[in-house]
């Protein structure tokens, strides 16, 4: 198709064509060089090898007692359970969003009431489900800004979600889902290892 | 001819100065009824610059290191002469910031300066203002204290919320899987480079969409279409010297509440420095109560009226963005046939005051930890937030007006 202008005639359907090659072509140049640059946001090989697994000396973790170790920058909290917390821990199951742990948080070995592998030891990511914040520890029974039937557990001072002693959150709070359990494996008694499973699990 | 005239001469044949002064200054006609809202634009532009320089010598002596951070802001505080000053200058200056931008936008709700044929110096406006937060927030975390730290980390995983790519969107923005060293360095170069540029860039487009289309008044009456034989508008009056004059005296009074605040208040109470701010971030433990800089406060309120909805936290996410996105859509939702709220009728006025009760509520909401009793306001005040928005081309249409003079009335 072609176009009288200034009389001189333009081929307008060439000119239309080349401009969107050109378009085109420099378009894709643009995305090309955006890869790279949007890929190097993305965490360094050497944030990625901080995620090596971390061993816990549990022999002086006490009954009733939590310990915090930093695993790929976050806290996990390793509790021992007493007997009485364990007991307590059964009972409010219809205050839970997720009492039986259907919602993959948690190693297949852990999906079960206690959600651990030895039922004193509760190991949890001490990240709250909501929007990231760390939970404190409450395990006062009946504490008196939590309410009579507090049966001991982790509140998250940011939002006030509230979750069980193994790490299950309730009803009507602002985190979704339960607390993460990151895969573990006991390598003695008195020996945990944070971040790899155990093999064959 | 003079020296002086000549050096202009060839400049001018080279580069159009006296044509630039002339267009935005010496022959630029503003309306002669500005009253005390006109000050806040141009005070927006002092604040802008006091950032960058201030900004400037910061980067001198800070270091956007996760080991190091903490300790070199402490340094400038202590050991850096005058370093004190400069911090303070650059805090004070964030929080005053958002004083000036907020009653800057207040006046256009008031007098309707966003309403056509203003729509894109409002628009730019606003991407300014989302400019100023993303700048604000970026740079809360850069002192790495705990509340930069579970700030950032509370804001960071808001992006996690969003359904299927929330988890890798996030990762993404930290540079890993945790707030770190790579996120605050990330952070100091979009706070220090990225976001001045957009910053600056958005102003200069703002200014010279202003200037094309003039700047409306009290009255919201155009003063274009009363000109004189020169064509000049007959209540126009030329910038500088009028307004130059009238803005200094403006400047005046506001580097001496500056000034107050920097030399007497720099924390503000808590306000403008959280306390928790003054403790080395702390990947391990939450601070007691977290809540963001007073500015945020109205969105981190509506964020946490709105309760999770099929186990996810998008929607209070969504809403929360939603009070921003609806802003954009002002100059469309008024129909009222009239700009100022002087001509304007009862019901835009109930409006507009029950929105800027809603909004200063769900700020002093979003400084409170969350109780029952606290989340019911910020729903009630959310609601009223929207309506305002959402009702607009209904109230705005069936209300009573009153009719706007021919010309300004001083």
């Amino acid at each position: 198709m072609s176009q009288e202008v200034d009389g001189q005639k333009v081929d307008t359907r060439k000119r239309k064509f080349l401009i969107a090659a050109t378009s085109a072509v420099g378009g894709v140049a643009v995305a090309g060089v955006a890869v790279p640059l949007v890929m190097s946001m993305l965490p360094s090989a050497r944030a990625k090898a901080a995620g090596a697994p971390v061993e816990v000396d549990i022999s002086k973790v006490e009954p009733g007692m939590l310990l915090t170790v930093e695993w790929r920058g976050k806290p996990v909290w390793i509790v021992n359970r007493t007997p009485d917390m364990l007991e307590l821990m059964a009972k409010h199951d219809d205050q839970l969003a997720d009492p039986k742990s259907d919602m993959p948080q948690q190693p297949d070995y852990c999906k079960n009431a206690n959600r651990s592998i030895k039922p004193e030891f509760l190991v949890a990511v001490g990240i709250c489900t909501h929007l990231g914040c760390s939970p404190t520890y409450r395990k006062e029974v009946g504490a008196a800004d939590l309410g009579a039937d507090w049966p001991g557990g982790f509140f998250c001072p940011c939002h006030g979600s509230r979750f069980d002693l193994a790490a299950r959150v309730y009803k009507g709070v602002p985190a979704p889902t339960n607390l993460v359990i990151p895969p573990h494996q006991y390598l003695s008694d008195a020996k945990l290892l944070i971040g790899v499973d155990a093999k064959g699990a | 001819m003079s020296a002086l005239q000549k050096m202009m001469g060839w400049i001018d044949d080279r580069f159009p100065l006296t044509a630039t002064y002339k267009a935005h200054l010496s022959e630029y006609y503003a309306p002669k009824n500005f009253n005390f809202w006109y000050f806040f634009g141009s005070l927006a532009l002092l604040v802008l610059v006091i950032q960058i320089v201030t900004g400037i010598f910061l980067t001198m002596n800070y270091k956007p290191d996760a080991e190091l951070a903490f300790t070199s802001v402490e340094y400038i505080m202590r050991d850096v002469d005058w370093g004190w000053l400069i911090r303070y200058m650059h805090s004070t200056g964030a929080s005053m910031f958002f004083v000036v931008v907020y009653l800057h936008m207040f006046r256009g709700l008031m007098y309707g300066s966003y309403r056509k044929p203003r729509e894109l110096i409002w628009i730019f406006g606003v991407l300014i203002y989302l400019a100023l937060m993303a700048e604000a927030f970026l740079g809360y975390l850069l002192p790495w204290g705990q509340m930069s730290f579970w700030g950032a980390q509370v804001i960071v995983n808001l992006f996690a919320a969003v359904p299927f790519i929330g988890e890798d969107l996030s990762i993404w923005i930290r540079g890993d899987y945790v707030i770190s060293d790579a996120t605050l360095n990330r952070f100091f170069a979009f706070h220090v480079i990225a976001l001045p540029l957009v910053l600056i860039a958005l102003v200069a487009v703002h200014l010279v969409a202003l200037h094309e289309v003039g700047s409306n008044n009290p009255d919201g009456v155009e003063i274009k279409k009363k000109k004189d034989a020169n064509g000049i508008p007959l209540d126009g009056i030329p910038f500088h010297p009028y307004y130059t004059v009238k803005d200094i005296v403006g400047v005046i009074v506001f580097l001496m509440v500056f000034s107050a605040i920097l030399f007497f208040a720099p924390e503000m109470g808590g306000y403008f420095l959280e306390a928790a701010n003054f403790v080395p971030a702390d990947p391990l433990k939450t601070p007691e109560h977290i809540a963001p800089l007073w500015y945020f406060t109205p969105f981190y309120a509506i964020l946490r009226a709105v309760p999770p909805l099929f186990g996810s936290q998008f929607p209070g996410v969504v809403a929360m963005g939603l009070s921003i996105v609806f802003l954009f859509f002002l100059p469309w939702l008024d129909r009222s046939k009239v700009k100022s709220i002087r001509y304007r009728g009862p019901i835009y006025k109930i409006m507009l005051a029950l929105f800027i009760v809603s909004f200063i509520g769900l700020g002093y909401l979003g400084l409170l930890p969350s109780t029952p009793v606290a989340t019911i306001f910020a729903q009630v005040f959310s609601v009223i937030y929207f309506l305002f928005f959402l009702l607009m081309p209904w109230y705005t249409s069936i209300d009573k007006t009153k009719p706007e003079p021919e010309r300004v009335t001083g």
